[in-house]
């Protein structure tokens, strides 16, 4: 029984890729079945807005399929929903991008980052991010045969990636930077100043930037800084964007990616061969959003943004150290206090005061002694969460 | 920064006033002031909650009351709308445009004694020209909140 159970496990380790197996094994994979499975949880870990997609923007998608729009897009993705995204760039950071040519509409962020890495790496090519990360970059990379290299960010730092750290580990087989703020899994925000030392150093080693902006509304008190709104980066920017987010909409899969013509082609290219078209509902939605759905997205913010701050200050008062996280819906506070690793605390507090959080670890090395703690959940279960927590650190506080 | 306060109660009346000074970034104490002199100023009325009632009792009847009025050369409409507010059953009242002049959401135990409040009460106003009735058949919402079907966030336990 054993002899043959481990001749089959050699026989998967061949049916699958060496690139696949290079995956790093989703720690919190095993964490989430766990957390399924037990009653009563709290959870701050999932990574998605609870609201439900404003019911203006569904009734669209309701509307078109009742006028029979069950059938493909063009390839790049409806005209009207690439002409209003080139307006909605336009009015929000002054950026021109041509409708037809350099944007092409995708099946969500997580679509067009494999189609961006896929499109400019060759097999070994470097890819510069910052540790802790969203755990995609560096799959994606490591699938499209390139290499992650990490860059260490802290909380010291606010969790912001330093031009002068990109630097250093720029080699003859860099290719881009990818960088995404706000960020999940800190809510860090980026200054204009440092993204222009980034930009700066992109430029003068001629490196890609992939920007993820997929958060870039949910910033509280700061303004977003487009990427590729920067002097003279166009040429060198990929920027990535999304409805997921701002708009309540992870289920519908929607994105876009826009840069300069080649490099919208090559993803186009690809897009065309593996998924032909994003989601024609799902296209029609977006275009409502871009249209009216503003007010919205305000609406959302400020609540989120209400729950940030009674988090982050729960979150402090029970002795977790959180800096103050200015984007996106996570709070990343140290757990140092307890001594624990991010796993251990994550598993213990699961598993005793049913709350729910990621272990840092699972965004990098250097998300090692924090925990990932989402907000968009209601304030009732926020604060809940808080006085669990509360019992759980006192109990293990060194 | 009332404003903000204004809102945050009026979505969740039991929000407490420390989470509304960390949700504002204000001293617990100036938000206290606040909302003790929104109270006295009127700016907050009262704090209610939303029940739904359709699921644990059948003697609550509904009815929305178009209203012509003759309105009155000095007071116009206001002296007849605070005469007919004062009535406990007009849950809402409201001055509209259209063809008729006030609309009154009203609340009664039976049917009969909406009726009765029609041709009792109303009717007899000086003023009141005439009266249509609609009964309430069912509500779906009340204040912004959905009564049934609002199943709330299907949220998968999804990671990333
Ligand atoms: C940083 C980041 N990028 C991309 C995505 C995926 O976005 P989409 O739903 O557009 O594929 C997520 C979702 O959690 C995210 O956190």
């Amino acid at each position: 029984m054993s002899a043959r159970k481990s001749e089959h496990s050699r026989k998967k380790e061949k049916i699958v890729s060496d690139r696949v197996n290079r995956l790093s094994p989703s720690g919190i994979r095993k964490f989430f079945d766990l957390l399924a499975s037990i009653e009563g949880v709290i959870s701050l870990g999932v990574g998605e807005p609870d609201f439900a997609t404003p019911w203006h923007i569904s009734e669209a998608a309701v509307r078109s399929l009742e006028r029979g729009y069950t059938m493909y897009t063009s390839n790049s993705g409806m005209p009207e929903l690439r002409e209003e995204t080139a307006r909605y760039l336009k009015d929000k950071y002054n950026i021109k991008y041509e409708p037809s040519g350099e944007i092409l509409i995708t099946v969500g962020v997580s679509e067009a980052m494999d189609l961006a890495m896929r499109a400019i790496l060759n097999p070994g090519d470097e890819v510069i991010m910052p540790d802790p990360h969203y755990v995609a970059y560096d799959s994606c990379v490591i699938l499209a045969g390139g290499e992650p290299v990490l860059v260490p960010t802290s909380q010291e730092n606010n969790f912001e990636v330093e031009a002068k750290d990109i630097e250093a580990r720029i080699t003859d087989k860099t290719r881009a930077i990818l960088i995404g703020y706000p960020a999940n899994p800190t809510g860090a925000v980026m200054s204009r100043k440092k993204l222009l030392a980034i930009a700066d150093v992109a430029k003068r080693h001629n490196l890609l930037v992939v920007s993820d902006e997929i958060y870039a509304r949910l910033v509280y008190g700061v303004e977003h800084t487009c990427f590729a709104s920067l002097p003279g980066v166009r040429e060198n920017t990929i920027l990535l964007g999304g409805f997921s987010k701002a708009y309540a909409m992870t289920g519908w899969r929607i994105g876009y990616a826009v840069a300069p013509k080649e490099i919208i082609t090559a993803m186009t290219k690809i897009h065309q061969y593996t998924i032909m078209s994003a989601p024609t509902m799902a296209q029609v939605a977006a275009i409502e959003a871009l249209k009216t759905g503003e007010s919205s997205v305000m609406e959302m913010v400020e609540d989120y943004d209400r729950r940030r701050k009674i988090i982050v200050k729960g979150l402090g008062d029970i002795g977790l150290s959180c800096f103050e996280p200015k984007g996106a819906f996570y709070a990343f506070p140290s757990i140092a206090v307890t001594g624990m690793t991010s796993e251990d605390f994550s598993e213990k507090l699961l598993m005793e005061e049913k709350v729910a959080v990621v272990p840092g670890s699972a965004f990098g090395d250097c998300g090692e002694g924090y925990v990932r703690c989402c907000y968009a959940t209601s304030l009732a279960d926020i604060e809940e969460a808080l006085t669990r927590m509360k019992r759980f650190v006192k109990k293990y506080s060194k | 920064m009332l404003k903000d306060v204004l809102r945050i109660l009026e979505n969740d009346a039991r929000t407490t006033t420390k989470q509304i000074a960390t949700m504002t970034g204000t001293p617990v104490a100036e938000v206290t002031k606040l909302i003790k002199q929104a109270e006295k100023d009127k700016l907050i009325l009262k704090y209610k909650t939303i029940v739904n009632w359709d699921r644990i009792e059948d003697d609550q009847v509904w009815a929305i009351i178009e209203v012509k009025v003759a309105p009155e050369p000095e007071a116009g409409f206001d002296s007849i709308a605070s005469r007919i507010a004062q009535f406990g059953q007009v849950r809402s009242l409201y001055l509209a445009s259209g063809t008729y002049d006030l609309l009154l959401v009203v609340m009664g135990k039976s049917e009969r004694q909406v009726a009765d409040f029609v041709s009792e009460n109303l009717a007899h106003i000086e003023g009141v020209k005439g009266t249509v009735t609609h009964f309430v058949l069912k509500r779906y919402k009340v204040d912004g909140e959905i009564l049934e079907g609002g199943e709330g966030v299907k949220r998968q336990p999804v990671i990333l």
